[in-house]
């Protein structure tokens, strides 16, 4: 694709990232050498600096996903497809990560890598669930449809999220009650916090970036075939490329 | 209200004129209740004690090719684009097809309890109320079922699509109506077996009308 040389580069996401990898600096400084370790867990206990950051911010860029679905089924606007495109394969990371980090925790510390509490079963479902979303925007060509229909897969996966989550409770609930400022002692919050924003700088950074991606890929879509771009395409069909 | 009966009428009517292909469903369901024999061995107690779960397991696993097998003649004929062209509410359209695919997957439903009860032989008291369970049970899986095979029928992949989309959405579905048919199944002390069907009664009450309104925003474009 050619690049737009007008364009203007996307600063605002490359100063996220870059804010994002110092504050990931300091906060895990201050979380592995500073904090002191948790009483009963000891020192397996400092994954939670990255682990609950990685939940706050996978909820928020989901969130952002059901939002940028409404947008476009209301609006119209191809910029909020480009939007859930990017979310939703940010919030996929992001879950992915999640419950890596979650089994990373558990097997120490609950003695097996997986059990089926409401949080972790409630994740592990949305992460398929886009997943599944994921793999619907690749199998439908048409732009207008793959746009319309995984707006709609989104809205309807978030509306199974709260329902997935109490049912799985009613089933089965050894997941420790949410931490709140409250009950954490303070050398535990500030690197907990500085994480948090850590996190959503990268987001906010990877998703400007891919929104932009899905933006341009999206523009070359819709264009009108222009003859040399035909026949580039012949060339390239023709080299074996499908 | 004569829309959604003519589109109920008319997908009944495909089915039954393809009624070798329903009871190949139904031949599938049965199947897949034999293989779960093959699969936990032959412990007479622990096929009792999950009956339920394979029940709702094989049901799910049929679901899928019975709603995809709904669309199959819309999408054949283009008779999707005629019936979007036509002066009636897509929604009519929808809850047509989705009453249609649910009757059918009750049917199919009710058609495995004899083959799970001869194989695994749970107790029997409370089969009348197990086809209620089954009746929820398959009403919350044809709602957004429904919803996504009009998609996915209509897409590339389309054998993957559907349970890609759908089995991630109805896991409370699984969740309540396995526990509500293993309590019934099994024998229910604490009286439980309600609560589970009220968690039916509510996720129907969430995507029936959601998945009516969205409906709309997959066929016409």
């Amino acid at each position: 694709m050619a690049g737009n040389s007008n364009e203007k580069r996307p600063l605002l996401a490359y100063g996220s990232i870059a804010l994002a990898v110092v504050l990931f600096a300091i906060g895990s400084y201050i979380g592995l050498f500073v904090a002191p370790p948790e009483h009963f867990m000891g020192e397996v206990q400092r994954i939670m600096y990255v682990h609950v950051p990685t939940a706050w911010v996978a909820l928020v860029t989901l969130l952002w996903a059901f939002v940028s679905a409404l947008g476009f089924l209301f609006l119209r606007k191809w910029k909020w497809d480009s939007r859930m495109e990017a979310s939703i394969e940010v919030g996929v990371l992001l879950s992915f990560l999640l419950c890596m980090q979650g089994s990373i925790w558990a097997k120490p510390t609950w003695g097996v890598w997986w059990d089926w509490d409401p949080r972790l079963t409630t994740t592990a479902v949305m992460l398929f669930a886009f997943i599944g979303i994921l793999a619907l925007r690749r199998f439908v060509e048409d732009p207008v449809r793959r746009a319309t229909w995984s707006a709609v897969a989104t809205i309807v996966a978030f509306a199974d999220v709260p329902i997935v989550y109490f049912s799985v409770k009613w089933w089965n609930s050894l997941h420790q009650v949410q931490s709140t400022p409250q009950t954490v002692d303070s050398p535990m919050i500030t690197p907990l916090r500085i994480n948090a924003f850590a996190m959503l700088f990268l987001m906010m950074g990877l998703v400007g970036l891919r929104t932009r991606l899905a933006a341009r890929r999206l523009e070359n879509e819709l264009a009108p075939p222009l003859p040399e771009r035909e026949t580039e395409t012949r060339a390239i069909a023709a080299g074996g490329e499908a | 209200m004569r829309q959604l009966l003519a589109a109920t009428h008319k997908d009944l009517l495909l089915s039954w004129r393809s009624r070798a292909q329903a009871s190949a469903v139904m031949v599938f369901g049965a199947t897949t209740l034999l293989l779960f024999s093959f699969a936990v061995g032959p412990n007479a107690a622990a096929l009792r004690q999950n009956a339920g779960g394979f029940l709702w397991v094989a049901l799910l696993l049929s679901s899928t090719l019975s709603l995809a097998e709904s669309y199959r003649a819309e999408i054949e004929q283009r008779a999707l684009e005629g019936l979007v062209l036509l002066p009636a509410s897509p929604r009519s359209l929808f809850y047509g097809k989705a009453i249609a695919n649910w009757l059918q997957l009750l049917l199919v439903g009710i058609g495995l309890v004899p083959v799970m009860v001869v194989l695994y032989d749970p107790g029997t008291e409370n089969l009348l109320a197990l086809v209620g369970v089954l009746a929820m049970g398959t009403a919350a899986l044809s709602a957004p079922g429904t919803l996504y095979a009009a998609m996915a029928s209509q897409a590339r992949a389309q054998q993957v699509l559907l349970p890609l989309l759908l089995f991630p959405l109805v896991v409370p579905v699984l969740l309540a109506a396995v526990k509500a048919s293993s309590l019934l199944l099994l024998g229910d002390p604490m009286e439980q077996a309600g609560s589970w069907v009220m968690l039916l009664a509510a996720f129907n009450g969430i995507f029936w009308p959601l998945c009516g309104l969205l409906f709309g925003q997959v066929v016409e474009e």
